[in-house]
């Protein structure tokens, strides 16, 4: 539209000057020009819909379309598995180069059906339906690339899963052939059944050279710490049982062992268990009189008597996994799915994703020779502690064994974190489920220091223009010793600050720091002229607190650098005829939050109400003139989950005839817009993070019958 | 004109051409028609796939036949490398516990002054036996600490005393400390004799060569490392933001040739005189100027132009490059200043990797991606450097600020493997205060230790056990202990009562005492020393101890209140009579006073609440030594309970207002005050001081000045308005 109206506007200008058989070349041209724009619309749509149909066309695809590659009988085959790799040998990490995402690439061979020269596939199951899933999982991730030249971890189509259903040699011979295998540089294979009979080796046979492994079963012997990742067998039953969660807490059965195949002597031991402790334990065992198939697998037996698989499991505290032929048993996988604790007996086994996840907080390992003492071993442990286990076990399936997305994700994030140790998640982040992770603190300051006193605070003054009551809060505060600053946050844009010549003199270094906006969080912003560690914040009109006093909080502030150490006490209390919070300043025998009009706080605080204060909060304040010192309560309370310290008796800051509630305060509808603010950050922290304590600091010898001139800090005002 | 239309035409021709042909390049990498690249993700099968383990096939294997599942095990006893469970024998470990013998020193033996320590250490700790005969765990008393052949430390014939050592069965159960290895050119790690099955604890381990979960990697340690107490880390305060003068700086040799040269050879690189300031010198060895480079002069005067003890306090992270071997004495000198350590030590396991969580106190970089180190530290967020600051200091003051640390650390962690299912769980080695203080024998679940309430985001419980330590027979009615009884329990947060019959009179009969709302229990003390009265009994089920003298005196609000304080500190000692030391310039050793004083440290066990894992504490983590000296004296227990939870906690205990008359009454008639007036008391008291002390290695002590009184305590407001009215009224 626009360009047409340009075009008319010039047109009348040129066009006459043209001949008409110029002007035919013209439209000519530019119908051209248009069709052809009007063509590769319509390709721009039409392609989409024939796209969409190839899509679903694809969807319809078969493994048997997959390209069939002959395997020379004299093709060359990989060394064995190289015992000594560790990421800074075998690993080539120039592949997976600096990205401000620290995320690895992965690229994913095509699908190829390998035979050998007669024309026997190398497999029997060819693609397993785990395999094709967990491919698919990792091609939708973000780790997928398709560019083979970018990428930095390479995953062959060749299904290891269960290594039963592989010809050793020739899967070997396929690995070796394809293109960027490089003695296996850089590439993941992944097994779940490593071995077999009869001598059961715990990592996969097929000779794959410096390939990593993500191996189910591998034992210390052969699982290469800090290469390999250990990875848990599969269960198929992930899929196709639906298990609730159940609360933890006391089961029907105290141990329970599901496993069919059990080495006789291993059984032996259990029964003996169980003629000693009864009812407490179950022990299962494969129904004879049913048919082989999925019904022996859904079922187990004792005495005749059939339980159902694996929602038995549910009913017990703990759970039996012992060692069968191989190490890694899927039965680990059922019995965490259930929520039942596992036990698991299999020496030398390297867990499911031990490298990042915690086991101790979700089973009891326990040796294969201590057997006969498992009972009494799992008697000793705390109830609560099983119940965290319970927990802990479920949610372990959840995050990490309930699908092969799941495993293959995890498999992933694992060797990601290892190449970008920097940036890898945390013990908490693999470790704490979500309802842990919602209640516990860890408090950013949680080193036990008592600062030094040397370095002093910088008292931080909000004003607006109480110039003459300004005056005086900097004359007592320059009193204090231990003041190391002074800095004037000048909150009005239409008045300057005073002359320098007319500002009370002091010792230390004054500053104005004049503000753009008249905003409550100016006071807590993380000034670069604040250069202690503790800030003194301080109303303008703050004129009854002494030297003394305010000397004596530095004092307590550098004991609890981590808390707000202040001098007015407020607390909040629950309404029940409202149903909700309520703001109080009445005083009382209890204290939840100390007003920042008065109080020491580490700088740190700053920073965070200036930068990571939740929600809207932030700018709720601003809009509402009013509870800066609430949200500021609010902050620290919920960060380091501790209450603030009143300081001294003193209640009455700005004049002694004063009461309790001052000034502005007094305004009924400032109190319920206090206790709105109360409720508002409540919701927006989706919890009550403030702390009641009974207790305030007061000096060791306060009112004591003591000299006062022998006492450190004797002029503590009475109120 | 004509040429200028044809001109134009072509131009329009030209551009149509190439928008058409751009227009159509999206549309036609999205055809179906693939060609070169035939998958860009991973297709959908639309075949049913086979399950990769058949249900006929889950469990049903065929190893039954299989003789026994212990052959399985053993399959791999007899290879050279090792693991806790074929090279160690766990049942010398079943009857007496984790104990550990140590060889008696043998005359004319050298033994250099770090092993020397190593060994005292071990003989100090709880874990020593004299007796081989108990042991778990063997100690060598030959030198091996330094096994490089050019060195003066060098013991010979070390393959032949060791094999003539009567114990030594091969080295089971033996533990070998080892801090250097190997020689030039190649330093290998071989300890010129056969270790055979010893685990090893050693500084500067490979990976390739570490036995995981048999061998343990410690730090490498100067010889003037602390044998107890140690520095405190250099952190005082947490600066906002947390950047320093320097972002990244190295101070140290540069090997010109040779093993582990190439890396601080190519430091020069990421060197920019500013924030990041990595300086070598080329000058050590004696022919140094044979190897010398184009660049060692250049190096050499920049490397004098710095301070390295400045650098090291102004810089947010330090290198710490591996030098002729993987370790260097840089990473704890970074660890102690709180510049956190950044690794470029390829295949170094880092020490004590087995439970220390490295991650969370440096950064980990790669030897081969040198260049991207400045914009890896650079990329650090601050709350990260933040936290990853204090955890250095956290791991510095837990595990390594001495060899008594390191040891203890060592042993504790072959402590865990033999106990397996009651070893320190992950956080409670990284999370304060450290694996040395949080004994997993007390308990598995973190609820109960003092120190994890909020990292569970639980609550300590409610109720409290008063424990009251009696030591004079009951006589009339009138002593104080009737009135104490009555008073703690009426307090709603009491569970129970336990009087400890400390007395050589035998126990009264049960109608004596008088008839509360709790139960009371009273137990005889077996021995009647003093240190009983710390013992974990069983009785004792809250998490809170409320501990008393028998004279105390105390109303139930005084206890209430008390007890609401401690509950928002469960990790110190919460009470009433305080008490403070002092260092006396004149005698050069600790004082002690009871006199009022502006600040105290110590709050008395008289009427103090704590936590009962500080009972355990007590009596499984402090020597027999202590304990003993406290039982003889029969004085002095209170002031080692206040030393064992400081030095926990690093912070002083907390005094709760006082009443009046606590004082006077302390001061009555009864058998204990009289102990309190005796001067000797005191005496011992300042020897008790000095003598604990010594055995932390440091003043573990720390002053307060405040007090926590009730919220309107002695307010000029009506006195019904106050919760705690008691404590006021005289």
């Amino acid at each position: 539209m626009c360009a047409s109206v340009k075009y008319g506007s010039r047109g009348p200008a040129l066009i006459p000057r043209m001949k008409t058989k110029h002007r035919i070349y013209y439209i000519t041209l530019f119908s051209v020009v248009l069709l052809g724009l009007i063509a590769t619309g319509i390709f721009q749509f039409w392609p989409h819909s024939i796209e969409s149909s190839a899509e679903w066309s694809l969807d319809r695809r078969s493994v048997h379309d997959a390209p069939l590659v002959r395997i020379p009988m004299s093709s060359p085959i990989s060394e064995r598995g190289d015992l000594s790799c560790r990421m800074h040998t075998c690993f080539d990490v120039y592949r997976c180069g600096y990205n401000p995402k620290n995320k690895i690439k992965v690229y994913i061979y095509p699908l190829q059906r390998f035979v050998d020269e007669v024309g026997v596939p190398i497999s029997s199951t060819g693609l397993s339906r785990e395999y094709n899933d967990l491919l698919s999982a990792i091609s939708d991730s973000d780790f997928y690339s398709d560019d083979v030249s970018r990428a930095c971890l390479f995953i062959p189509s060749i299904d290891v899963l269960n290594q039963n259903s592989l010809r050793i040699r020739e899967t070997a011979q396929a690995l070796a052939m394809l293109p960027r295998w490089d003695k296996g540089t850089n590439h993941l294979l992944f097994n779940m059944l490593p071995g077999g009979p009869p001598d059961y080796n715990t990592a996969l046979d097929v000779p794959r050279d410096r390939a990593l492994l993500a191996g189910g079963g591998f034992s210390t012997w052969t699982y290469r710490q800090g290469y390999d990742v250990s990875i848990p067998v599969y269960s198929p039953l992930s899929a196709e049982v639906d298990l609730p969660e159940r609360q933890p807490g006391p089961r029907r059965y105290f141990i329970l062992s599901s496993q069919t195949a059990i080495h006789r002597e291993y059984r032996v031991e259990l029964e003996r268990l169980k003629e000693e402790n009864g009812e407490a334990l179950l022990l299962l065992d494969k129904c004879s009189n049913l048919s082989q198939g999925l019904a022996s697998v859904r079922n187990r037996c004792y005495k005749g008597q059939v339980y159902d698989y694996p929602q038995i499991l549910q009913e017990s505290s703990f759970c039996v996994v012992l060692r069968g032929a191989r190490l890694g048993q899927a039965t680990l996988s059922d019995v965490l799915q259930a929520g039942c604790v596992p036990v698991i007996m299999a020496d030398s086994y390297i867990l499911p994703f031990s490298e990042v996840l915690d086991w101790k907080r979700a089973s009891v390992v326990i040796p294969e020779e201590k057997l006969p003492e498992m009972y009494t071993i799992l008697k000793s442990i705390p109830h609560r502690q099983v119940e965290e286990m319970q927990r802990q076990a479920r949610w372990f399936w959840e995050a990490y064994f309930s699908s092969m997305k799941a495993i293959g994700m995890t498999t992933l994030q694992i060797i990601n974190d290892r190449i970008y140790p920097y940036a890898a998640r945390t013990y908490e982040e693999w470790n704490n489920p979500p309802v842990v992770k919602w209640t516990s603190v860890n408090s950013p300051l949680f080193l036990p220091l008592i600062p030094p006193r040397s370095p002093g605070f910088t008292a931080v003054v909000l004003t607006y223009d109480r110039i003459e009551s300004l005056f005086r809060v900097i004359t007592e505060i320059s009193k204090v010793p231990s003041l190391a600053k002074l800095l004037v946050v000048w909150n009005n844009q239409n008045k300057s600050p005073p002359e320098e010549s007319l500002w009370p003199k002091v010792a230390v270094p004054l500053k104005v720091l004049r503000t753009k906006e008249n905003k409550l969080s100016n006071r807590f912003f993380p000034f670069d002229e604040i250069e202690t560690e503790a800030v003194l914040a301080i109303d303008d009109d703050i004129i009854m607190l002494t030297s003394d006093e305010l000397q004596f909080g530095y004092e307590v502030w550098r004991e609890f650098p981590d808390r707000l150490v202040g001098y007015p006490g407020r607390l909040h209390l629950w309404d029940h005829e409202m149903g909700k919070w309520k703001y109080e300043s009445e005083w009382t025998n209890e204290v939840s939050m100390v007003l920042t009009g008065a109080a020491f706080y580490h700088k740190y605080f700053n920073y965070l109400y200036t930068y990571k204060m939740p929600g809207d909060i932030k700018n709720w304040v601003d809009a509402h003139m009013n509870c800066e010192d609430i949200a500021m309560n609010f902050l620290v309370a919920n960060i380091t989950g501790k209450a603030p310290i009143k300081v001294t008796p003193r209640k009455k800051f700005k004049c002694p005839e004063c009461t309790a509630i001052d000034g502005l305060s007094l305004d009924q509808t400032h109190m319920v817009e206090r206790s709105e603010c109360i409720n508002k950050f409540a919701s927006v922290f989706g919890t009550m993070p403030l702390k009641v304590v009974e207790h305030r600091a007061d000096p060791v010898l306060y009112k004591d019958d003591f000299p006062e001139k022998l006492k450190s800090f004797p002029n503590i005002g009475s109120l | 004109m004509q040429a200028k239309k044809r001109y134009l035409i072509l131009f329009s021709a030209g551009v149509s051409l190439i928008l058409l042909f751009y227009l159509q390049e999206p549309a036609s990498r999205g055809t179906p028609n693939r060609g070169d690249d035939p998958h860009p993700h991973w297709p959908h099968f639309s075949d049913p796939l086979r399950a990769f383990i058949p249900w006929d096939q889950t469990e049903t294997e065929d190893y039954n036949v299989r003789a026994s599942p212990r052959h399985k095990r053993d399959d791999n006893s007899g290879a050279y490398k090792c693991r806790m469970d074929s090279c160690f024998d766990f049942s010398l470990c079943g009857r007496n516990g984790f104990k550990v013998y140590v060889y008696p020193q043998q005359k004319g033996e050298k033994i250099s002054e770090s092993y020397q320590n190593i060994l005292s250490s071990i003989e100090g700790s709880r874990f020593y036996t004299s007796d081989p005969g108990q042991a778990c765990l063997f100690v060598l008393n030959l030198d091996t600490l330094d096994r490089d052949q050019l060195s003066p430390q060098y013991v010979h014939n070390l393959k032949t005393k060791i094999q003539n050592l009567k114990l030594w069965n091969n080295g089971r159960n033996h533990l070998i400390f080892n801090l250097y290895s190997g020689t030039w050119p190649d330093y290998t790690e071989d300890l010129g004799f056969d270790i055979g099955q010893a685990m090893l604890a050693k500084a500067s381990i490979s990976t390739e060569n570490f036995r995981p979960s048999f061998d343990i990697s410690i730090p490498l340690f100067s010889k003037d490392h602390p044998r107890t107490g140690g520095e405190r880390g250099y952190l005082k305060y947490n600066t906002i933001p947390p950047f320093r003068k320097y972002v990244l700086v190295f101070k140290g040799k540069r090997y010109l040739t040779g093993i582990g040269s190439d890396t601080r050879n190519a430091l020069h690189h990421i060197h920019n005189a500013e924030d990041v300031v990595l300086l070598t010198t080329c000058k050590h060895g004696k022919d140094w100027q044979k190897h010398k480079d184009a660049r060692c002069d250049e190096d050499n005067a920049e490397y004098d132009r710095y301070n390295y003890k400045e650098m090291l306090h102004n810089s947010t992270f330090c290198l710490v490059p591996r030098g002729r071997r993987l370790g260097s004495f840089r990473f704890l000198e970074a660890l102690q200043a709180a510049c956190v350590p950044v690794m470029l030590s390829n295949g170094w396991e880092l020490p004590f990797s087995e439970i220390i969580d490295w991650r969370t106190a440096s950064i980990i970089g790669d030897e081969r991606l040198l260049l991207q180190i400045p914009s890896t530290v650079r990329s650090i967020h601050q709350d990260r450097i933040l936290s990853l600051r204090q955890q250095t200091q956290f791991l510095w003051e837990a595990y390594f600020s001495s060899v008594e640390k390191i040891v203890l650390t060592t042993l504790e962690i072959i402590q865990d493997r033999v106990l397996q299912h009651n070893a320190h769980s992950t956080l409670m080695w990284n999370r304060l205060p450290g694996g040395l203080f949080t004994l997993p024998q007390y308990s598995s679940y973190l609820g109960d230790f003092p120190f994890f309430y909020a990292v569970l985001g639980v609550k300590p419980q409610q109720k409290f056990t008063a424990v009251i330590h009696e030591v004079t027979p009951l006589v009339s009615q009138s002593q104080p202990i009737f009135n104490l009884l009555v008073a703690v329990a009426k307090s709603q947060y009491c569970a129970q009562i336990i009087v400890l019959w400390n007395c050589d009179k035998p126990l009264p009969a049960k109608h004596r005492w008088p008839a509360t709302s709790v139960p009371v229990v009273v137990i005889e003390g077996e021995s009647k020393v003093m240190s009983s009265r710390f013992l974990p009994y069983e009785n004792i089920k809250t998490d809170a101890v409320l501990s008393l003298d028998e004279d105390t005196v105390l109303s139930t609000t005084e206890v209430d209140f008390a007890f609401t304080v401690w509950q928002s500190f469960p990790e110190r000692i919460v009470g009433y009579p305080a008490r403070s030391h002092f260092w006396d310039p004149n005698k050069e050793r600790w004082g002690y006073t009871s006199k009022w004083t502006n600040d105290y440290s110590m709050v008395l066990t008289g009427a103090a609440f704590y936590h009962r894992y500080y009972n355990y504490l007590y009596t499984h983590y402090l020597p027999s030594s202590l304990k003993s000296m406290v039982d003889q004296l029969s004085n002095c227990e209170d002031i080692l309970m206040n030393f064992l939870v400081s030095a926990v906690t690093k912070m002083p205990p907390i005094k709760v207002t006082q009443k009046k008359q606590y004082k006077e009454t302390m001061m009555g008639q009864t058998s204990r005050a009289s102990r309190w007036a005796d001067p000797d008391h005191f005496a011992q008291r300042q020897t008790c001081m000095n003598k604990f002390a010594s055995w932390f290695g440091t003043m573990s002590l720390v002053h307060s000045q405040m007090r926590l009184d009730p919220v309107l305590f002695k307010d000029q407001v009506s006195i019904l308005r106050k919760k705690y009215r008691d404590i006021e009224r005289l």
